[in-house]
């Protein structure tokens, strides 16, 4: 019988830097056996954990068409990043999942996607914004619009270069007025405002959009204005999670579990939530 | 369904009892201490309580510990590794003595367990209980199980329901399950053929106050309300409420580590705390208490008879007796029901 709580062992193969307090890890199984049996797509979560310090809930932020491992990125904020950041490459944490639904890339085929992140929540998208471009040829225009407080607050930063450098994808990246560096050559301004600016057509668009709320709250508007329905936008919510499989009680949003209904939501779903997330 | 009813003479429950006990089955069975009535393993006969209205704290945590490890670990040199816990050592327990609200309770908390995912913990638990329900003949103010589907010789969940027939008399035995004739079959002689075994006279009267459908109905149009301000305005957000009652089933997930050994824990845990959904990030989706008190009544009497097909709530008005700033849920629910929207 299956124990719903123990975790694979994962050994940390990389650690990159991204932003100040803000970390990628590179995951590979201990257990190759576990390897194989595992599958998830873009969009699901997991929970991760280091020895002694519990669990954490974030989103896979590598691409299920990349195989053999997975990417987590985190900022240090509580007691779990923060031991998590303590590690090294070459140590072992655990890890246990796919939890939650997934975007349904498979139903895109065809369409523009516009991605909008902001801060720390480009990391749940990247897992779909890889996804999209290593099947590059099922989708017409793709657009990333991304933006964070400060030019250093920016993840991804080798990616972002890549990204802008490629023809087939219109790159944007801004930060907050104020959060300009002397050599910063992106737009200036919040995200929803750049959003208006640029302006992207709705029209056989999916815009998948994930920020904080204040973000998030902002930028909705803007893309109805833009002609998007509510059935085009989606998101990925984040609410506290302990269990990540409808057990503990903590993530509901009314009737509703982030963990299992979601984490994906279109907009129209959202709008039948109560204001509890 | 024709049930299996036997007679037991009153003086016949000790010699069950001894034969349980000789069958290496661990009994569980109220105890009153320090003015708490609680479960504890039984060691002899004599020394279980009778004549309560009902205990303190459920029989809850005999399937779902308050603090139950669900797994090892152990520090290596590049991380940990970590153990499954052994669930062959479970012992076979025997719930004695928890009331017909309880027992109706385990099928609601198990629907929690099971939905989706299967929890094997919760079930291996489970599987190894026999539960000896004592049906009601007495109630006090606090109980509404008639007004959420139960009543004080409801038969659901239990593997043998007792009720005694009168203040000293004898007690019918319903044997409800192939559990419960496992029990009958390691103790033959004590479980008589009968024709009288009618029980309802010898149940308390518990009147119906409310209607639990028509409370979900209504709670479907009244997330907005002013009335969970109004209630919830003496809340401490102390959790007790949560801590007793049977078919609360929130969890937090812990680590405890000693050095280079440890493990992870799950424990109770509840919606009223503030702490309860508060984000890393400081926001915290359910701020303030009125909005934790609703998610408590929401959940059982809205949430989960639309996902589970079942209500979070048996009647016991033990999270009544227990609130320390004396918040009844009979109350609050008959003011929902007579509240306009």
């Amino acid at each position: 019988m299956d124990n719903l709580y123990m975790p694979y062992l994962m050994r940390i193969e990389r650690i990159t830097y991204e932003a100040p307090g803000v970390k990628t890890f590179m995951l590979k199984f201990v257990d190759e056996a576990d390897q194989d049996k595992f599958s998830y797509k873009a969009g699901q979560f997991g929970e991760y954990s280091v020895y002694g310090s519990g669990e954490s809930t974030f989103c896979i932020a590598s691409s299920p068409t990349r195989k053999g491992y997975i990417e987590c990125t985190f900022r240090q904020t509580g007691k779990v990043t923060n031991a998590l950041s303590g590690c090294e490459e070459g140590n072992i944490i655990g890890f246990r999942g796919p939890y939650g639904n997934v975007f349904p890339i498979d139903e895109w085929s065809g369409k523009n996607l516009l991605f909008i992140a902001g801060g720390i929540a480009l990391p749940p998208m990247r897992c779909v914004i890889w996804n999209a471009l290593d099947l590059r040829d099922n989708f017409r225009e793709v657009t990333i619009i991304y933006g964070a407080r400060t030019v250093k607050d920016l993840v991804y930063k080798e990616e972002l270069k890549d990204w802008e450098n490629r023809k087939d994808i219109k790159l944007v990246t801004t930060v907050d007025p104020g959060g300009e560096s002397p050599d910063w050559r992106g737009e200036v301004g919040f995200v929803p405002t750049i959003v208006e600016k640029i302006a992207p057509s709705s029209k056989n668009t999916i815009a998948i959009v994930c920020g904080p709320p204040v973000m998030i709250k902002y930028t909705f508007p803007v893309l109805a204005k833009l002609g998007f329905s509510d059935d085009s936008i989606f998101t990925t919510l984040e609410n506290r999670m302990k269990c990540g499989f409808g057990k503990c009680g903590r993530c509901n949003v009314g009737k509703v579990y982030v963990c299992k209904d979601g984490p994906v939501f279109t907009l129209a779903q959202l709008k039948e939530l109560p204001d509890e997330y | 369904m024709n049930i299996d009813k036997r007679l037991i003479r009153k003086n016949s429950l000790e010699k069950l009892f001894d034969i349980l006990k000789q069958n290496s089955k661990t009994i569980y069975a109220p105890f009153s201490k320090n003015g708490k009535i609680t479960f504890r393993t039984a060691e002899n006969f004599t020394a279980i309580l009778n004549g309560y209205i009902q205990t303190t704290e459920s029989s809850k945590d005999i399937t779902f510990p308050r603090v139950e490890k669900i797994l090892d670990f152990s520090k290596s040199s590049e991380g940990m590794s970590v153990k499954g816990i052994d669930l062959q050592n479970i012992p076979e327990v025997v719930l004695w003595g928890l009331r017909p609200c309880d027992a109706a309770g385990i099928g609601e908390l198990s629907s929690i367990f099971n939905w989706d995912y299967k929890d094997e913990i919760y079930n291996n638990r489970l599987s190894r209980v026999t539960v000896f329900a004592f049906s009601c003949n007495k109630s006090d103010e606090y109980c509404f199980c008639t007004s959420v589907g139960g009543n004080p010789g409801n038969t659901v969940g239990s593997d043998i329901l007792f009720t005694r027939l009168g203040e000293e008399g004898d007690f019918l035995a319903e044997i409800l399950t192939d559990k419960g004739q496992t029990v009958v079959a390691i103790a033959p002689d004590l479980f008589e053929s009968s024709d009288i075994l009618q029980k309802e006279k010898y149940l308390a009267d518990v009147p119906v106050r409310f209607n639990h459908v028509e409370i979900k109905e209504k709670l479907d149009r009244f997330f907005e309300s002013e009335e969970w301000i109004k209630q919830s305005l003496r809340c401490l957000g102390c959790g007790a409420c949560a801590y007793v009652c049977p078919t609360c089933a929130c969890f937090d997930i812990q680590d405890e580590a000693h050095g280079k050994k440890g493990s992870r824990v799950r424990c109770w845990d509840s919606c009223g705390f503030s702490h309860f959904t508060l984000h890393t990030s400081g926001h915290n989706p359910r701020n303030v208490q009125s909005q934790r008190w609703r998610q408590r009544i929401m959940h059982k009497f809205s949430y989960m008879p639309d996902r589970l097909s079942v209500y979070g709530c048996t009647g016991c008005g033990r999270c009544s007796r227990a609130c320390p700033a004396d918040m009844n849920i009979l109350e609050h629910l008959i003011s929902i029901k007579e509240v306009t929207v």
